[in-house]
């Protein structure tokens, strides 16, 4: 009986395995920089949505704010790369660390609401980081903050040639959020974050701390968050409060794991991949000429998701690990 | 330094937008009550119905004060079909309950936005003339326009007349015991969805009235929902969800406290004002003023 | 015997109502303890305060001599106290044994020996062959057993059973009254809140009976259901002995 588990756990690794492998070789052959555009933003959003999917999804706490920490982790390897020349890998390791502070601070009156209220709570502090960074000159306020790129360069993280370097930091990432997912999954925090998302009550009565459970899964959440967001500077070389902290941005994080299956392993990558080529194809085919079926298409697809299918697309794709017997 | 006058101003501006942000919350308040589901679609249906009284100012050439009842009953009948069409299922899901609700409402959302964007385009539009519109009635050289202040007025009857409705007519009635009880009063003979459909109609009836007095004076465009919508979740949560009358004074004060840190902050910063008083009433007193958890 | 748990004049109300007043009782070390009495007698508000559910207005609980009146539901579970909700509130999506699991962690921090430990619980109450099915395609009478597995991988000693057996058959009510009893013998005290007396009062060593929130007579069972006091609060002043 422990080796069935064991081997379930091995053949995810091995489906992890090959799947980086295929994710390796897979923009090599594409030169076409409008498709090396999209398959960057995939797998961005893949690592984002993970992230997302480990407070929200596992933990059970629906964030609609964290775009705040994904500025956040914008803004701090920006500032500290164009004020201080610090090499954005510091830069970005300090933003995850400070979004990660961030999420405690905000988490401690916040874990303390109920469902509703604490997504709401989400929005708001978005917002309010929105309209701060608005009206802070220092980081250039609604113009934002611009990154010098003069050539190619792994120490400043700037490339101008190709976007495949990019690519694989992007994947490089995921691969590590979806590491510890997978770690997360078979710990003591993964079996109480999704007791505490299950029932509080009867979690708390076996001895889980929910409290600090919460926290812990908030902080973890947001340190992989603002580091997707240092790399998203780095990547587009330009960052205003609305690219970064606006509210469509959390939705968009939240999305591919909506769709793929929250608070699965594998839902928030399936998610994006399905998603994000799809958003970046209608864009251009339906020439955001605000006609507004994109929308109608995405709004009808999360009802259809959340009404029919709230366990995400993922569950056509395997069995149930559970069948009754 | 600011004179009486100016604060006079201040708060009475304050006022009478808060009576109609009141009016915006009270929809959402009504539905929280009645059945523990937070609509995050409530901004899109404001949306719709400004359109609708656009709409119809275009189509019918009538003013739009004259029109605003009609489109409260519109938006009814809209309110009351998402209920049935969509809301329903999401209330039987069983797992990822939260989810399920968060997301069933606003992909609603994006999709009525889709669809303003598709019918009327992302244009912003405006009701080029009116009674109402550009008229300032002064009091004691405190300005009161026009628009804003037949918004208020409406407010104040619209919730004289939901006063009466709960309490004197047999629907109010059977929607307090329904928000008392929803899975006893099948045993008195109160068909539940009935009273969960109406209960949708009313609370977009109401935000529809909203609408429809603030298309005099408001831009409109598809995303114009949404910082109304935020808005009225933090009215709702300082009434306290559930209580429509808490969502009353609420108004009045998030219209205020609006009103005020527009002065003391910059403009720009204003709902920060707003955004910092939700933020302490639910640390503080997460049932709000008046309601119940 | 020593008291393992006591309570001190335990008092608490909600809002206007005095759900329980001055309640002073004893659990002791080992025992199957009956918590009984009429409808809104206030034994589960009681059970409530114990587990940490409620806080009271005034008065004491010491478990093992330790005041834990002001601990959390979580500290007096690290400290051996673990019970059942009357409304089975299990873990749904998750599998049998992570449920158990859950429970185990208290305990084992690794999640493999806390996995041997929740296969030897399931196998104690009897769900080993179900550890792989959701918790949501269980059974009612097999969720019960759930909520009790759970509590029991927190290794209590003291388990708060919460009308575990109200509504079963009665060849259920029977294997629910041998799992207690095994439980028992696990060297875990019981205390459990029952309505249905003809399966408790022979499981029991002592019962406590509840009314209006004061405890009304404590002792042997067989003495209990005898005694006026008790007839009268259950049926009414209209019923003699």
């Amino acid at each position: 009986m422990a080796s069935a588990f064991e081997s379930r756990r091995r053949n995810q690794l091995i489906i992890a395995a090959v799947v980086i492998v295929v994710m390796i070789a897979l923009p090599l052959g594409i030169k076409d920089v409008y498709v090396q555009n999209i398959l960057v933003l995939t797998v961005m959003y893949a690592a984002l949505s993970q992230s997302w999917n480990i407070l929200s999804g596992y933990c059970g706490q629906i964030s609609l704010g964290h775009a705040l920490y994904f500025g956040i982790g914008a803004y701090a390897s920006t500032l500290l790369f164009v004020k201080f020349g610090v090499i954005p890998w510091f830069g970005m390791a300090i933003g995850g660390v400070f979004a990660a502070m961030i999420a405690l601070i905000v988490g401690w009156p916040c874990f303390r609401l109920g469902g509703h209220y604490f997504t709401i709570a989400t929005i708001v502090l978005a917002e309010i980081g929105l309209i701060l960074f608005l009206n802070w000159d220092y980081a250039g306020a609604a113009s934002g903050l611009q990154i010098p790129v003069s050539g190619d360069s792994w120490t400043t993280f700037t490339f101008l040639r190709s976007k495949l370097p990019y690519y694989y930091f992007a994947l490089g990432l995921a691969a590590i959020v979806w590491l510890v997912t997978f770690f997360i999954e078979d710990s003591k925090w993964g079996y109480y974050w999704r007791a505490v998302r299950e029932n509080t009550m009867a979690a708390q009565s076996l001895g889980v701390q929910v409290f600090r459970s919460k926290m812990a899964a908030a902080a973890v959440s947001a340190f992989f968050t603002a580091i997707g967001g240092s790399f998203y500077a780095q990547f587009v070389s330009y960052i205003d409060p609305d690219s970064v902290m606006v509210f469509q941005f959390s939705l968009l994080m939240a999305l591919p794991a909506v769709i793929g299956g929250i608070g699965t392993l594998w839902g928030p990558a399936l998610g994006a991949a399905i998603l994000i080529p799809f958003t970046e194809l209608t864009r251009s085919y339906m020439g955001g000429g605000g006609k507004g079926f994109d929308l109608i298409f995405y709004g009808a697809v999360i009802m259809i998701i959340a009404l029919a299918r709230p366990e995400g697309l993922l569950s056509l794709v395997t069995r149930t690990r559970h069948a009754p017997p | 330094m600011l004179s009486a006058a100016n604060i006079a101003q201040i708060l009475m501006s304050g006022l009478l937008m808060g009576l109609i942000y009141a009016l915006i919350a009270a929809g959402l308040s009504l539905i929280f009550g009645l059945m523990d589901v937070v609509n995050f679609a409530h901004g899109e249906f404001l949306m719709t119905a400004m359109y609708a009284t656009f709409g119809l100012v275009v189509l019918l050439s009538l003013d739009p004060l004259i029109l605003s009842p009609i489109v409260a009953a519109i938006m009814f009948v809209v309110g009351a079909f998402c209920y049935r069409a969509i809301i329903v299922h999401a209330m039987r899901a069983r797992t990822n309950v939260g989810m399920v609700q968060v997301f069933a409402t606003f992909g609603l959302a994006i999709t009525i936005r889709g669809l303003a964007q598709l019918v009327f385009t992302p244009d912003y539009r405006s009701i080029p003339k009116s009674w109402l519109g550009g008229q300032t009635f002064s009091v004691f050289g405190v300005y009161m326009p026009a628009p804003q202040l037949a918004g208020a007025l409406a407010s104040l009857l619209a919730f004289g007349a939901l006063w009466l409705l709960m309490k004197r007519t047999d629907f109010g009635k059977a929607l307090e015991a329904t928000r008392e009880d929803a899975g006893a009063v099948g045993l008195v003979g109160i068909d539940r969805n009935r009273v969960f459909a109406m209960g949708w109609g009313l609370g977009a009836a109401l935000v529809g009235l909203a609408g429809a007095m603030l298309s005099i004076f408001y831009y409109i465009h598809p995303d114009v929902g949404g910082s109304f919508a935020l808005i009225a979740y933090v009215t709702v949560a300082l009434g306290g969800f559930g209580s429509v009358f808490g969502a009353l004074a609420a108004g009045v004060i998030v219209g205020i406290v609006e009103a005020v840190s527009a002065t003391v902050l910059q403009p720009s910063m204003k709902a920060i004002g707003i955004y910092a008083v939700y933020l302490l009433v639910v640390f503080l007193r997460p049932r709000g003023l008046f309601g119940h958890l | 015997m020593s008291a393992l748990l006591e309570t001190e004049a335990l008092t608490v109300r909600f809002g206007g109502i005095l759900a329980n007043a001055d309640v002073s009782i004893g659990v002791n070390e080992g025992e199957i303890l009956g918590l009984i009495g009429p409808n809104g007698a206030g034994k589960s508000t009681l059970f409530n305060l114990v587990a940490g559910t409620y806080r009271p207005t005034s008065g004491r609980i010491r478990f093992e001599g330790r005041d834990i009146t002001r601990l959390p539901p979580a500290m007096r579970c690290k400290l051996g106290i673990a019970r059942t909700f009357q409304v089975v509130k299990s873990f749904e999506t998750m599998s049998v044994l992570e449920n158990v699991v859950v429970g185990a962690l208290v305990r084992f921090t690794s999640t493999r020996t806390a996995r041997e430990e929740a296969y030897r619980v399931l196998d104690v109450t009897g769900l080993t062959r179900r550890a792989e099915a959701n918790a949501r395609d269980l059974t009612p009478p097999e969720k019960r057993r759930l909520e009790v597995a759970r509590a029991l991988a927190t290794q209590p000693k003291l388990l708060l059973l919460d009308e575990v057996l109200t509504g079963l058959t009665p060849a259920e009510a029977q294997k629910g009254v041998e799992l207690v009893r095994k439980i028992r013998e696990l060297g875990v005290t019981v205390v459990m809140v029952e309505h249905v007396m003809e399966v408790v009062m022979p499981l029991v060593d002592r019962a406590i009976v509840l009314d209006l929130g004061r405890v009304l007579v404590e002792g042997a069972p067989q003495a209990v259901v005898r005694d006026p006091k008790v007839i009268q609060a259950y049926l009414g002043d209209r019923f003699h002995a």
